[in-house]
């Protein structure tokens, strides 16, 4: 799991790169949980993420649990197919926003 | 402060342990690793056995040290597990005595009769490897859903309409046209919610849900050699998990939250989730049977054992479960507490009940305690309890059922009594009683109309098209010699045994399918509507298709317009039952005006105004509702009359009269070019003095 983060003005980009499940999830918990600030606002670009496992999407609606308590904002990006269907049926979609590119992610955020 | 107990105190290779806690039974995820725990009155050691997912071989086996051993639990975490990658079972040792009741074998693997999640199975239909040394796989559920604001709907019992439905058959079929990979899934039933709101019914019973095994007792059809399945699944594995391949998601192991978020989904549209279980026996079956589970951590306690150590088998499928031995009494109930609080379950129809309420030799009990602490408990309390009340052992307790005021039942007398009166057998007496809520069964033991769960056709038995086009079951596709189904099927072809080309008769058979519909809506109780009947699926006369994955038991959407003329009458009786409380009474009627309109809550008619025929060979009846007595008299509604002519001819029938500044308009007349308005669009009657009924018939007026 590769896990990239930039800041474009007020907005911290998150990219992740691999799978996530049990075994690369708290590491992403890690990094990003340091992100949530009050106010915050996040991107996370899952582009290049193939598969996650049912501990991935918990870890995603954690961070969501997070953000939404300090009044901050996220958005997933790019997520593929089999995982909007994935997300979909289990319920975890219903909670994000979710935009088919970076550049529609900044703007549902601006 | 940190906590000491996320500290281990023992070692076992390179698995760190500790004393783990008793309860709660099973698995569960507690800081720092997982808390097993399992019980066993005989055992006389176990050892967790841990795989990883899919592995053929195991990971690790842990003897359980003697002191984590507390009382006849045997409890222990283990530390620093991928939990979510792990498949788990038992080993336990212990007496072998087939005189005594003891089938301990420590060469088996064993699930846990508490695991939340069960692998092994986890896509339909995909052939199980043989030589696995452990089938069905304990896993590790998260049970931490996020439900919003979620509960369960608490939808008064009278103002139900029950939708029996079978997870895969319901949406398997090409034609259901949703996503493939949805096709026979929970997430096709969550692609199928609009439809339900437009059919009207606010309660879904999903036929078995809990993890069965399909290839259980498979075998080649003698006449097409396609595989029969255990289909309907009526042979549970495991009482804590959802079907693995009833999920789209069943491959990626989250079954349980798919099915947790169709219930939401569900809620979210005004409809109950009620879930069929089947507590009466397991899929160890008999002597021969294979040992999953039960049979080899507890068997004497689990099953009900004869003198010489065989099965008794009240429920014809080869075991029994010892439902009054305390401890299955609590598995019982722990299993349904689950449910109704993890899953926001509305509420369980109970397949076989009486066996429930039968001793551990058998013997039925005059204040069963299980259905009493059932009937009690304070999770469950709001849901509803739904009886089948009879077994395969002989007890049949339709109207008897130990009910505490809670239990309803599924109605037998109601469809045998409805079927009866719809092919033309009379039986007016008989039919009164089924359209009142059955009072004859219930009020003399003061329980209410909806505790008669009102159906006409149900999984077991002909659908009703077939009910119409079959006087003999056809269950030779089952490969049993036709030996197995009903043979009381109070059925009738209409004059010709199955599909046919005559137009007279096609005709009759929809009127009949109609009339039925009509009767069903306008009884008091709960009335509970089969998959598909609302537009005419046919299982080609077999009454019992329990075995088949295929089109005869697969819905056929297409269907929905070769019959929607039967479809839009289900949907105008179900509005028209929605729109009038007067049919949804919550007591039963007094037979008397106690509100001074002048008329009584019910009164009944025949050919003429306020002269009923009871005579035996009668086939026309008709009653009228007073709208002023809806709901016991607390609010106001239409009056409603509705004339049945079950005759062969066509009868004239006086209507009573209304009060002066009302009118009777025609919501129904199965007989007529035009049988049903949506409701407050009826057009009033042209001549109020009375109408002519045609032969086998239902007219439905509405007085305002």
């Amino acid at each position: 799991m590769d896990i990239t983060i930039k800041s474009l003005g007020e907005i911290q980009i998150v990219e992740l790169v691999g799978d996530i499940d049990a075994s690369t999830a708290p590491e992403i918990t890690k990094q990003v949980s340091d992100l949530v600030k009050p106010h915050s606002r996040l991107l996370l670009d899952m582009t290049q993420v193939p598969y996650m496992s049912s501990a991935g999407l918990r870890t995603l609606l954690s961070l969501y649990r997070q953000i939404t308590t300090k009044e901050g904002k996220m958005v997933l990006v790019g997520l593929n197919e089999e995982l909007i269907d994935t997300m979909s049926v289990t319920g975890f979609l219903d909670f994000f926003i979710s935009k088919s590119s970076q550049e529609e992610g900044l703007a549902s955020l601006a | 402060m940190e906590r000491i107990d996320i500290h281990p105190t023992h070692a076992y290779g390179n698995f760190k342990l500790r004393l783990g806690r008793p309860q709660p039974f099973g698995a569960s995820i507690v800081p720092g690793g997982v808390n097993f725990s399992i019980f066993s009155s005989y055992a006389t050691s176990c050892t967790l056995v841990l795989f990883k997912k899919h592995a053929k071989e195991p990971l690790a086996e842990i003897p359980f040290p003697d002191e984590f051993r507390i009382g006849n639990v045997y409890c222990m975490v283990v530390f620093e597990l991928d939990y979510e990658d792990l498949e788990y079972g038992y080993r336990m040792a212990g007496p072998n005595n087939f005189q005594l009741g003891h089938w301990f074998d420590p060469s088996k693997i064993l699930l846990d009769p508490y695991a939340k999640i069960i692998g092994g199975r986890d896509v339909w239909g995909t052939p199980p490897d043989w030589d696995d040394c452990y089938h069905h796989r304990g896993r590790i559920a998260f049970d931490d859903f996020d439900w919003g604001s979620d509960r369960a709907l608490e939808i008064p019992p009278e103002d139900q309409i029950i939708y029996e439905m079978h997870v895969r058959s319901f949406t398997r079929h090409d034609s259901s046209r949703i996503k493939e990979n949805h096709r026979g899934t929970f997430a096709g039933i969550r692609d199928k919610i609009p439809y339900l709101r437009e059919l009207g019914v606010n309660a879904v019973e999903l036929m078995p849900v809990y993890e069965f095994d399909e290839f259980e007792n498979s075998r080649p059809n003698p006449q097409t050699e396609e595989t029969l399945y255990n289909y309907w699944g009526y042979s549970t594995v495991g009482f804590f998990a959802p079907k693995a391949g009833y999920a789209a998601t069943g491959k990626f192991g989250m079954q349980v939250d798919e099915l947790k978020n169709l219930v939401k989904e569900l809620h979210k549209n005004g409809i109950e989730v009620i879930l069929d279980v089947v507590f009466n026996h397991t899929a160890e079956g008999n002597e021969r049977g294979p040992t999953i589970s039960f049979r080899g951590i507890d068997n004497k306690t689990y099953y009900m054992m004869t003198p010489e150590g065989y099965y008794f088998n009240f429920s014809g499928c080869g075991n029994t479960l010892n439902c009054n031995n305390p401890i299955v009494r609590n598995i019982v109930l722990d299993c349904l507490r689950y449910w109704a609080a993890e899953y926001h379950i509305d509420g369980f129809r109970f397949d076989l009940a009486s066996i429930l309420g039968r001793d551990p030799l058998g013997y039925p009990l005059a204040n069963p305690p299980l259905l009493e602490s059932l009937a009690f408990d304070p999770i469950l309390a709001r849901c509803k309890l739904i009886a089948e009340a009879w077994d395969a052992g002989g007890l049949y307790q339709v109207g008897s059922f130990p009910a505490y005021g809670r239990w309803a039942e599924w109605n037998g007398k109601y469809r045998d009594g409805i079927r009866k009166f719809l092919k033309g057998d009379g039986t007016v007496g008989a039919m009164a009683q089924c359209l009142q809520g059955s009072p004859d069964l219930y009020e003399w033991s003061g329980r209410a109309p909806a505790t008669s769960i009102n159906f006409i056709t149900a999984h077991d038995g002909f659908t009703l098209m077939d009910l119409v086009s079959y006087n003999h079951k056809h269950n030779e596709a089952n490969g049993e010699n036709d030996n197995d189904g009903s043979n009381d099927n109070d059925s009738w072809n209409c004059g010709w045994e199955g599909a046919t080309d005559d137009v007279g008769i096609n005709a009759l058979r929809r009127r009949q399918i109609k009339n039925a519909i009509a009767m069903l809506m306008v009884s008091q109780g709960v009335p509970m509507l089969l998959m598909g009947d609302e537009f005419g699926r046919t299982q080609n006369g077999n009454n019992n298709t329990y075995c088949h994955d295929n089109e005869l038991s697969w819905l056929d959407w297409s269907l929905q317009s070769q019959n929607a003329d039967i479809l839009e009458f289900v949907k105008h009786t179900i509005a028209f039952r929605h729109a009038h409380p007067v049919l949804r009474n919550s007591w039963h009627f007094q037979n008397r005006d106690y509100v001074g309109s002048g008329y009584a809550d019910i009164t009944w008619h025949g050919t003429k105004a306020w002269q009923a025929d009871w005579s035996a060979t009668n086939r026309a009846i008709a009653f009228m509702l007073c709208g002023k007595h809806a709901k016991g008299g607390t609010v106001e509604d239409n009056y409603i009359y509705v004339a049945m002519n079950m005759h062969w001819q066509t009868l004239w029938f006086e209507i009573p009269r209304l009060p002066t500044s009302m009118h009777w308009h025609i919501f129904a007349n199965t007989g007529a070019a035009i049988p049903s308005y949506a409701p407050s669009t009826e057009p009033p009657l042209d001549r109020e003095s009375g109408l002519l009924v045609g032969d086998r018939s239902v007219v439905i007026l509405v007085g305002k």
